[in-house]
C-alpha cells in the first residue's frame, strides 16, 4: 500500500522537477554579486527605500535630539504626508500611492534612520494605526473628511483604547457612547494615547451597550479639535504623561464629558468594535515588530563601528574574541527576527489573516531589540551610558515595544490559546 | 468585511510548493508506518538495520535530487531538504535521521558534485539503491573544527595513493561501505594541500577500530577508523589533487542548511507532542494546559520554531538561487540548534516524570538535540564565522 502511494508520488519526479534554474552545478558556487534583497521587494520597493532613507536622513535625523525637549513638530508630518510617504499603501483615490503592505514594512525600516523612537511611533500611529480602519470601515464622508486630510498630513490622528483601568483587556474599557437622537454622548476617558495632546480628531473605543463585554462595542471616529483648533466642548486633555522613552512623542490622558458625535461618525458596525479593533491590532503589531528589529539593527551598525574604532589593551575591542562572538549573536538575533517579520509580512500581504505568527513576529521582534540595544550600551561601555551617544536613548525608546500594543504575556496568551490550550 | 477572522488556512512557505507537500506527506507516512515503532528496539541495538537503506533506496527516498540516469528522482535541493525536515518531524529519531541524512546529505553529494562518470557508476549509483552505505570522513582525533590541520595522509605512488591515518566520530563509520575522506596530499597539508579520496572498506588496510558510545543518535553508528598503508587506486580521487579544501567547505554550506532543517523538524515534533500531552493530562482537576504557565511554555516553544522556520527557509532559499549565503546559513545553523535543545528541554519539563522516562521519548529528542550545537561545526567556529565576516 505505502509502496504504490509512494511510487505515485515520486514517479512525476522526472517530469516535473528537472528545474533547469535549481541545478546541483549552478549551487555549487555562490554568485558573490547576485542580489540579496528579499524575494517580497520588486525595484520599485527598493527605490521608495532609497528616497524615503534619504529623506529621513536629511530631514529627520539631524532634529533627534531637539525633538526629544520639544517634541516633533506637526509640520514634519505635513512633509511627509506632501512626499506622499503616510498614504503609500491607500488608494490613490483618497491621496494615497496604492503601494502593496510592502511598502509600510519599507517606511518602518527607513523611519529607523530617524534616531526617534518617538517621532517613529507618532508617524506610524498615523499612518498604520490611526488611517487603515477608517480606510476599511469608514462611509465615503467619513474617508473624505479624516482620511483625505490624514494622508496629508494635515489632520493628525489618535487612536483610543486604553483606558486607566483597561489595556489588554480591551473588553472591560467603560467609555461609553449614550445614542440622543441623531447624536452619540460619550463618557470617559483614556489614557497612554499616542498623539493625544495634539490629535485633531481620535478613533475612539467606547461601549455602545455597557452590560455587554465584547459584543457592546462601538468605534467612533470623533473630532476633538474645532476649526479654530480649540477643543469640542467637553473634551481635555487631562495630563501629559512623562516617559522613560519616547520622548519625542506626546502622550496623553484624555477625557470626555458629554462629548457629542453625530451618529454617521460610527465607525463600522455597532457592536462590532472589538472585532474590528481587534483586526487594526495586527497591522498594528507587525509594524511594532519591523520598527523593532530596524531600531536593533541601527543600533547593531553603530556598535559595530564603535568596535572597530575603539582601541583597548593596544587593539580595537572588536577583536577580541568575546565581543566578536557578542557581534555574532545579536546579528543571528536581527536576522532571526527580520525574516519573521518578512515571512509574516508575505502572508499578510497574500490576503492571510496570520494572527499567531503575528503575534510570534511581535513578541519575538520586540524581546530582541531590547536585548540587542543593551548589549550595545555594553559593548560602548561608559559611552554607552552617556546621552552623547544615541544607544541610551534607543534602550529606553525599545522598551516600550515590550509593552505597548499588547504586552509579551498578551503574546503568549495569544499564540498558547491559538493551540487550543 | 466588517469583522476579520484567521481561518488558519496557511500559503507554503516559500522557496516550498505544492509538489513538496506530496513529498511530505509521502514521508511522513513511510515513518510513521516502518520507522516510529521499531525505533526502541534499534535504540536498544545501538543501530539500525541495514535493510532500512534498502528500502528508503526502494522508495526512492535516497536519490530525491540525483539524476534519473543514475537511479535517482531527478529532483533537486529542495526535494532533499523536505527529506530532511520530514523525517525528525515525522518522530524518526536523531539516530535513523542521521543515519539515513549522512548517506544522502553529505557523503554522496561531493561524490555527485566532483565525481567522474566511472565514479558516479561505481559509488553513487549503488549509494542511491541502497546497495551500498556511505560516509563522510573529516574529523580526526586531533582535528576538528580545524579541519586544515587534519594529519591523515595520502602518499603518491605509482597507480594511486598510499593512506595512513585516522577519522573519528564518522556518522556510519562502522558499517559503510565507502568513505569520502578528507587526506593531506603534500607533507605540509593545509588549504591548499588537501584531497578527497573514496576508501572502500573491502580493502586491506581499512579497519574499524571502535563503534563509539554516545549520550543520544543511539541508533546511529559512529565509528573510529584507521588506515595503514592502505592502497586507494588513484580513480578513486574526487575532484583536483591538492583542491580538497573548496570541496569540504562547499560541502558545508549544504551540511549547515540540513542540519537547520532537521532542528525544525524535531522542533515541530516535540511542540506536537507535548501539546497533544499538556491537553490530555490532568493535574489539579483540569489539563494542565490549561494552567497559563504551561499555555505561556507552549507558546514560547511554537515562537522558537516559527521563527526558526522563517530564518532556516530564508538560507535555503538563497543557496538554491545560487547566492552567496554563507552568513545566512552560518545564522541558520547557530540559531535553530540551540532553539532545539531548548525547545527539547521544555518538552521534557512539561512531562514531568514522564518526561524523563524512555517511553515518551521527549528525553530521546533533548538527548539527540544536544549534537546540534557541536556537530556540523560548533557554536563558537558559527560565531566565528560571522564575527569574522563583519571584519571584526
Amino acid at each position: 500500500m505505502l509502496l504504490s502511494t509512494s511510487r505515485r508520488v515520486l514517479a512525476p519526479f522526472e517530469r516535473r522537477f528537472v528545474n533547469p534554474t535549481a541545478t546541483n552545478d549552478k549551487v555549487l558556487k555562490p554568485d558573490h554579486g547576485s542580489q540579496r534583497k528579499h524575494f517580497i521587494f520588486t525595484d520599485e520597493h527598493e527605490d521608495l527605500r532609497e528616497s524615503m532613507q534619504s529623506w529621513v536622513l536629511k530631514e529627520c535625523a539631524p532634529h533627534a535630539e531637539e525633538w526629544e525637549d520639544k517634541l516633533w513638530p506637526d509640520s514634519i508630518l505635513k512633509r511627509a504626508g506632501e512626499l506622499g510617504y503616510i498614504g503609500l499603501c491607500f488608494p490613490e483615490e483618497y491621496g494615497g500611492q496604492g503601494g502593496d503592505y510592502y511598502y509600510s514594512l519599507i517606511r518602518g525600516e527607513c523611519l529607523s534612520y530617524s534616531r526617534s523612537g518617538g517621532f517613529n511611533m507618532g508617524f506610524v500611529v498615523q499612518s498604520d494605526m490611526v488611517l487603515p480602519p477608517i480606510e476599511m470601515l469608514g462611509t465615503e464622508d467619513i474617508k473624505q473628511r479624516y482620511l483625505v486630510p490624514g494622508i496629508k498630513g494635515e489632520k493628525i490622528g489618535s487612536l483610543g483604547i486604553t483606558e486607566p483601568g483597561a489595556g489588554s483587556d480591551v473588553a472591560g474599557i467603560r467609555t461609553t457612547a449614550r445614542r440622543d437622537g441623531d447624536e452619540y454622548v460619550i463618557n470617559g476617558s483614556k489614557m497612554f494615547i499616542t498623539n493625544g495632546a495634539r490629535a485633531d480628531f481620535i478613533v475612539l473605543v467606547t461601549k455602545t451597550n455597557p452590560d455587554a463585554r465584547h459584543d457592546g462595542i462601538t468605534l467612533f471616529v470623533v473630532d476633538l479639535k474645532d476649526d479654530e483648533g480649540n477643543n469640542v466642548p467637553g473634551f481635555s486633555v487631562s495630563r501629559k504623561l512623562e516617559k522613560m522613552g519616547m520622548h519625542a512623542s506626546d502622550t496623553a490622558e484624555l477625557a470626555f464629558e458629554d462629548v457629542r458625535v453625530p451618529a454617521e461618525n460610527m465607525l463600522g458596525e455597532e457592536g462590532k468594535g472589538f472585532y474590528h479593533i481587534s483586526w487594526e491590532l495586527q497591522g498594528e503589531r507587525l509594524v511594532g515588530a519591523v520598527g523593532s528589529v530596524s531600531g536593533a539593527e541601527r543600533c547593531f551598525e553603530k556598535t559595530l563601528e564603535y568596535a572597530k574604532e575603539r582601541e583597548a589593551f593596544g587593539r580595537p575591542i572588536g577583536n577580541f574574541q568575546v565581543i566578536r562572538h557578542k557581534f555574532a549573536e545579536m546579528a543571528t538575533k536581527i536576522e532571526v527576527a527580520k525574516q519573521m517579520v518578512y515571512m509574516t509580512a508575505w502572508r499578510f500581504n497574500n490576503g492571510e489573516y496570520p494572527v499567531r505568527e503575528i503575534t510570534q513576529a511581535k513578541l519575538y521582534a520586540s524581546r530582541i531589540a531590547c536585548e540587542v540595544i543593551d548589549e550595545c550600551i555594553q559593548i560602548h561601555g561608559g559611552y554607552g551610558y552617556m546621552k552623547e551617544y544615541d544607544v541610551e536613548r534607543a534602550y529606553r525608546d525599545a522598551r516600550l515595544n515590550r509593552i505597548g500594543a499588547g504586552t509579551d504575556e498578551v503574546m503568549l496568551e495569544v499564540i498558547g490559546r491559538s493551540y487550543g490550550i | 468585511m466588517s469583522v476579520v477572522k484567521d481561518t488558519g488556512e496557511r500559503a507554503r512557505m516559500p522557496p516550498f510548493g505544492e509538489e513538496h507537500e506530496e513529498l511530505r506527506a509521502t514521508i511522513r507516512r513511510w515513518v510513521e508506518s516502518e520507522i516510529v515503532p521499531r525505533q526502541d528496539e534499534w535504540e536498544e541495538a545501538r543501530e539500525f538495520p541495514r535493510e532500512l537503506y534498502d528500502r528508503a533506496g526502494q522508495l526512492g527516498f535516497l536519490g530525491l535530487k540525483y539524476p534519473v540516469e543514475l537511479g535517482g528522482q531527478g529532483g533537486d535541493y529542495l526535494h532533499d531538504a523536505v527529506w530532511v525536515e520530514e523525517l525528525p518531524a515525522a518522530g524518526a529519531s536523531g539516530g535513523v535521521a542521521a543515519g539515513l541524512g549522512a548517506h544522502t546529505g553529505i557523503a554522496t553529494p561531493p561524490i555527485h558534485k566532483f565525481g567522474t562518470p566511472d565514479q558516479h557508476e561505481r559509488f553513487l549509483r549503488p549509494a542511491i539503491s541502497g546497495e551500498k552505505v556511505a560516509a563522510l570522513g573529516i574529523t580526526e582525533p586531533g582535528a576538528g573544527s580545524d579541519v586544515a590541520s587534519i594529519k591523515t595522509h595520502a602518499e603518491k605512488v605509482d597507480g594511486g595513493y598510499i593512506v595512513n591515518g585516522s577519522k573519528t566520530f564518522i556518522t556510519n563509520g562502522v558499517r559503510a561501505d565507502m568513505l569520502v575522506a578528507a587526506v593531506k596530499t603534500t607533507p605540509e597539508g593545509g588549504h591548499h594541500g588537501m584531497s578527497f579520496l573514496i576508501l572502500e572498506r573491502d580493502a586491506e588496510g581499512y579497519q574499524v577500530s571502535r563503534k563509539l558510545e554516545k549520550m543520544g543518535w543511539h541508533a546511529s553508528d559512529t565509528g573510529e577508523l584507521a588506515f595503514s598503508d592502505l592502497f586507494v587506486p588513484e580513480e578513486n580521487l574526487l575532484g583536483e589533487e591538492n583542491g580538497g579544501f573548496y570541496l569540504i567547505m562547499a560541502n558545508f554550506q549544504w551540511e549547515r542548511i540540513q542540519m537547520a532543517l532537521g532542528a525544525v523538524g524535531g522542533m515541530r515534533c516535540a511542540l506536537e507532542t507535548t501539546l497533544a500531552y499538556a491537553k490530555e493530562r490532568e493535574a489539579f482537576g483540569r489539563p494542565i494546559g490549561n494552567f497559563q504557565v504551561i499555555r505561556h511554555k507552549i507558546a514560547e516553544m511554537a515562537t522558537k520554531m516559527e521563527v526558526a522556520r522563517a530564518v532556516t527557509y530564508n538560507a535555503l532559499r538563497m543557496f538554491v538561487e545560487g547566492q552567496d549565503a554563507i552568513r545566512e546559513v552560518t545564522i541558520a545553523k547557530l540559531f535553530t540548534q540551540r532553539a532545539a535543545v531548548e525547545v527539547a528541554d521544555e518538552a521534557v519539563q512539561i512531562h514531568g516524570g514522564y518526561g524523563y522516562m524512555r517511553e515518551y521519548h521527549v528525553e530521546r529528542g533533548l538527548r539527540d538535540a544536544r549534537l546540534g550545537p557541536i556537530g556540523g561545526g560548533s557554536d563558537e567556529i558559527m560565531k566565528e564565522i560571522l564575527g569574522r565576516g563583519m571584519g571584526l
